[in-house]
């Protein structure tokens, strides 16, 4: 089946040269990071995690949103997402191969990563992650490889793909409950000490991972001639207007909870994040965006006639996408950070190679997906 | 089974084979020395008994897994002395201790880890007193 | 009938996996240990019987410090290679001053006199008895030894900087370059570290094992930093505490700190 993934259009070609293109660049850049030290980004003694783990952050919500797909057809027998969860499935091992790629190139010494599995550490919530993170990856491929193959063949998947599809379900609540837990079990960071940070991700992760979903099944219906049906684009689109509505609704709780108590140490994160403290304002006027793009999206999610037309929703599941980047990657990390443990405010500025790394494991991962959907949609027309 | 593409497949065959065995067949007849290293350090001279801290033939296959156990012997358990099979004791330190009398690293150490292509990491930080003298 | 190409490669790489396998036993065992045995006798034969306690500690009464004072500092970042980067995103620190307002933010107000709101304070890594970057790494590589000193194991670390967030005190610092060249005057006694982990006071273990003090402590012209075993009723650090009303960091935090201020 993978030979479906090298013949095709010259659109198809010259996009997955572009990605290439992207991918060597980056490493290029990593060879340099390799050589010279992390200290070739922005990071710092105070901002000690930056672009990379954001960029693992979001994308951990991303990788685990193939449960809505999941979860409805194979528990409730949704019918209309019947011919989309191995799009789930297959952006799930995309998201997470970036995930776990992000985490690679942001160790300083990662010709020890096998320390990780030498010296397991269970009381520490970076173990449970690795564990959950590639198990996911693992449960992703075989159930979607398979479940693909057996309709190249046009016989049902074996009766052991289902259990394990199943599994996937609770597994995708694991892997951003682990995630959320990195951040929530720190004592020092106040910012992120919030019983709502596992909530939190699950509801942003439902909101961004559809919304990139509905953008993927509309790029294939104008691109790929497969037309995953209105009835699943629209019900995926109001799973994102639910899930944006909770992940909106957890913000607004968290400012509450806040600014009533009137807790110093609380309102010093939230008031740099959305307003800046002593003139540094970088995040929050990136927050602004996130915040004005994620309520003029919701506004045009709400409403049936603006949902139901396709450039609103391109423009709504855009908005979700890039407030929610926006939110729980920099915003999220930045902002534990900041103030630092002695009240100081450092700044984080991404470099440039920083930069060309983080494009270069995104275009990895588009790389990935492009392939992955390319065989899906030969597959499709093969029948 | 039916042999497709039969002159690719032996020719790509004949490349690998001739790859594969390239250490076997390229230095034939050249000699190469083996390493010579050099025990003459002040150190050693003024030792009355010229002994390792272990036999030279243990010392050449496991010093590599001495220097492991020991590294996790001080940082780990906080053990720093060393009591060798012939009952002498000896602090655990690379520096201090073996290069104390193997002063010499570029015409020791060095000798062995080049002809093998052995590349010990244990520089970028333990240091080599003669570097930064 | 003939195989498939399939069957011809998965025969293949189970026969590869074949000659191999037996072989992963001895492999795997040959991690041998040493031929003799460790122990903890003094570090150089003849010398100092090492410094032992149940539970190191350390006090501080900045207002003993001379303005302008730095020699803790210097005798840290000397004895253990520390580097100065002349670079604050890359800064190294071990041992540090800062001002009441950031040391103790939730004590510190408007009316406390100037003399102490401007007394620097030294902060370092306060060895906590219940520290969560020691729960949080993911190798073990920093650990809490049973004397309470918290070690870092610099042949472990993977540099991921998990410590770092969790530290709620910012006494860690990553190695984002190679400290080789920005190191003034190497010590040849001690190593330095390399590009790619995090690094932290230790307490002075290794001159504790030589039944020396640490080198702030030895520096500290004015004795402002007292260092002993919390568990010994006659050290001279549970006279200081005695004296009257020490603070820790953030001690609401739950990480149980044994750096105690007396101001």
């Amino acid at each position: 089946m993978l030979e479906k993934a090298l013949r095709g259009s010259r659109g198809y070609g010259i996009w997955v040269a572009f990605l290439l293109f992207m991918v060597a660049v980056g490493f290029f850049f990593y060879l340099r990071q390799l050589d010279y030290g992390l200290g070739i980004t922005g990071m710092s003694r105070d901002i000690s995690w930056g672009l990379y783990i954001a960029q693992f952050t979001f994308l951990v919500g991303i990788a685990a949103s193939a449960v809505m797909l999941v979860l409805p057809y194979y528990l409730h027998d949704f019918k209309a997402f019947g011919k989309i969860t191995i799009l789930g499935e297959f952006l799930a091992v995309s998201a997470v191969m970036m995930c776990v790629t992000f985490v690679f190139v942001d160790l300083g010494r990662p010709d020890r990563a096998v320390n990780l599995l030498l010296y397991p550490s269970p009381r520490s919530v970076l173990f449970w992650d690795v564990i959950v993170l590639n198990g996911y990856l693992l449960l992703n491929m075989v159930t979607g490889w398979t479940v693909l193959e057996s309709d190249r063949k046009g016989v049902p998947p074996p009766a052991w793909v289902k259990p394990l599809i199943l599994l996937s379900i609770p597994w995708a609540i694991s892997i951003h409950t682990v995630t959320a837990f990195i951040y929530a079990g720190l004592p020092g960071r106040g910012f992120w000490l919030t019983a709502i940070m596992a909530p939190r991700f699950l509801a942003s992760a439902f909101a961004s991972g559809p919304a990139l979903l509905i953008l993927i099944c509309l790029v294939l219906r104008r691109f790929g001639r497969f037309d995953a049906g209105d009835k699943a684009i629209q019900t995926l689109a109001k799973i994102v207007t639910y899930a944006l509505a909770t992940s909106i609704f957890f913000v607004l709780v968290e400012l509450f909870t806040v600014f009533y108590s009137q807790i110093p140490g609380h309102m010093h994160h939230l008031t740099y994040l959305f307003a800046g403290l002593d003139g540094h304002n970088t995040i929050a006027r990136w927050m602004t965006v996130a915040a004005i793009a994620a309520l003029v999206s919701l506004a045009l999610l709400i409403v049936p006639r603006l949902r139901q037309n396709e450039t609103y929703l391109v423009l709504a599941c855009s908005g979700v996408f890039v407030s929610l980047w926006i939110e729980k990657g920099l915003g999220l990390v930045i902002t534990g950070f900041v103030p630092s443990p002695l009240e100081a405010i450092p700044d984080y500025t991404p470099t440039g190679p920083e930069v060309a790394i983080t494009m270069g494991v995104w275009a990895l991962g588009v790389l990935i997906i492009t392939l992955f959907y390319k065989i899906f949609i030969s597959v499709r027309k093969g029948k | 089974m039916k042999l497709y593409n039969k002159k690719m497949v032996i020719a790509g065959l004949a490349v690998f084979l001739i790859a594969a065995t390239f250490p076997l067949w390229y230095g034939r007849g050249k000699a190469v020395l083996p390493p010579d290293l050099k025990l003459d350090t002040p150190a050693i001279e003024r030792l009355k008994e010229k002994r390792c801290v272990e036999p030279v033939a243990y010392m050449r296959t496991n010093h590599r897994s001495l220097l492991a156990a020991w590294r996790d012997d001080v940082v780990r358990e906080g053990k720093r002395t060393y009591t060798a099979t012939d009952g002498r004791i000896h602090p655990i330190a690379l520096t201090g201790t073996c290069l104390g009398c193997h002063s010499n690293k570029k015409q020791f150490c060095d000798r062995c880890h080049d002809y093998s292509g052995a590349k010990p990491t244990c520089w970028s930080c333990h240091i080599i007193p003669e570097e930064v003298r | 009938m003939a195989p498939t190409r399939r069957e011809f490669l998965k025969m293949t790489g189970f026969s590869a996996a074949g000659l191999v396998l037996p072989f992963l036993p001895s492999l795997a065992s040959a991690q041998a240990g040493t031929a003799g045995t460790v122990g903890s006798s003094p570090a150089v034969p003849g010398g100092l019987p090492a410094l032992k306690a149940k539970r190191w500690a350390m006090t501080i009464e900045p207002r003993k410090c001379r303005p302008d004072c730095t020699d803790c500092i210097a005798a840290c970042h000397l004895e253990h290679n520390v580097p100065d980067f002349k670079n604050p995103k890359d800064d190294i620190r071990w041992i540090s001053l800062e001002k009441i307002g950031h040391v103790f933010p939730a004590e510190a107000h408007p009316r406390i006199p100037e003399l102490i709101a401007e007394l620097p304070l030294p902060i370092l890594c306060n060895h906590c008895a219940n520290p969560t970057c020691v729960r949080v790494c993911p190798t073990q590589a920093t650990f809490k030894r049973a004397d309470g000193i918290v070690m870092m194991d610099y042949h472990r670390c993977i540099g991921c900087r998990f410590c770092m967030a969790a530290c709620p005190y910012g006494s860690r610092s990553m190695n984002y370059r190679d400290p080789r060249p920005f190191i003034g005057k190497i010590n040849p006694a001690f190593p330095t570290r390399a590009k790619g982990v995090v690094e932290k006071c230790n307490f002075c273990e290794e001159r504790l094992a030589r039944g020396v003090l640490p080198a702030c402590v030895i520096a500290c012209k004015d004795k402002a930093l007292g260092f002993g075993d919390l568990e010994d009723p006659r050290s001279g650090i549970r006279s200081i505490l005695d004296k009257g009303l020490s603070l820790r960091r953030r001690p609401e935090l739950g990480t149980l700190p044994q750096v105690y201020y007396i101001l």
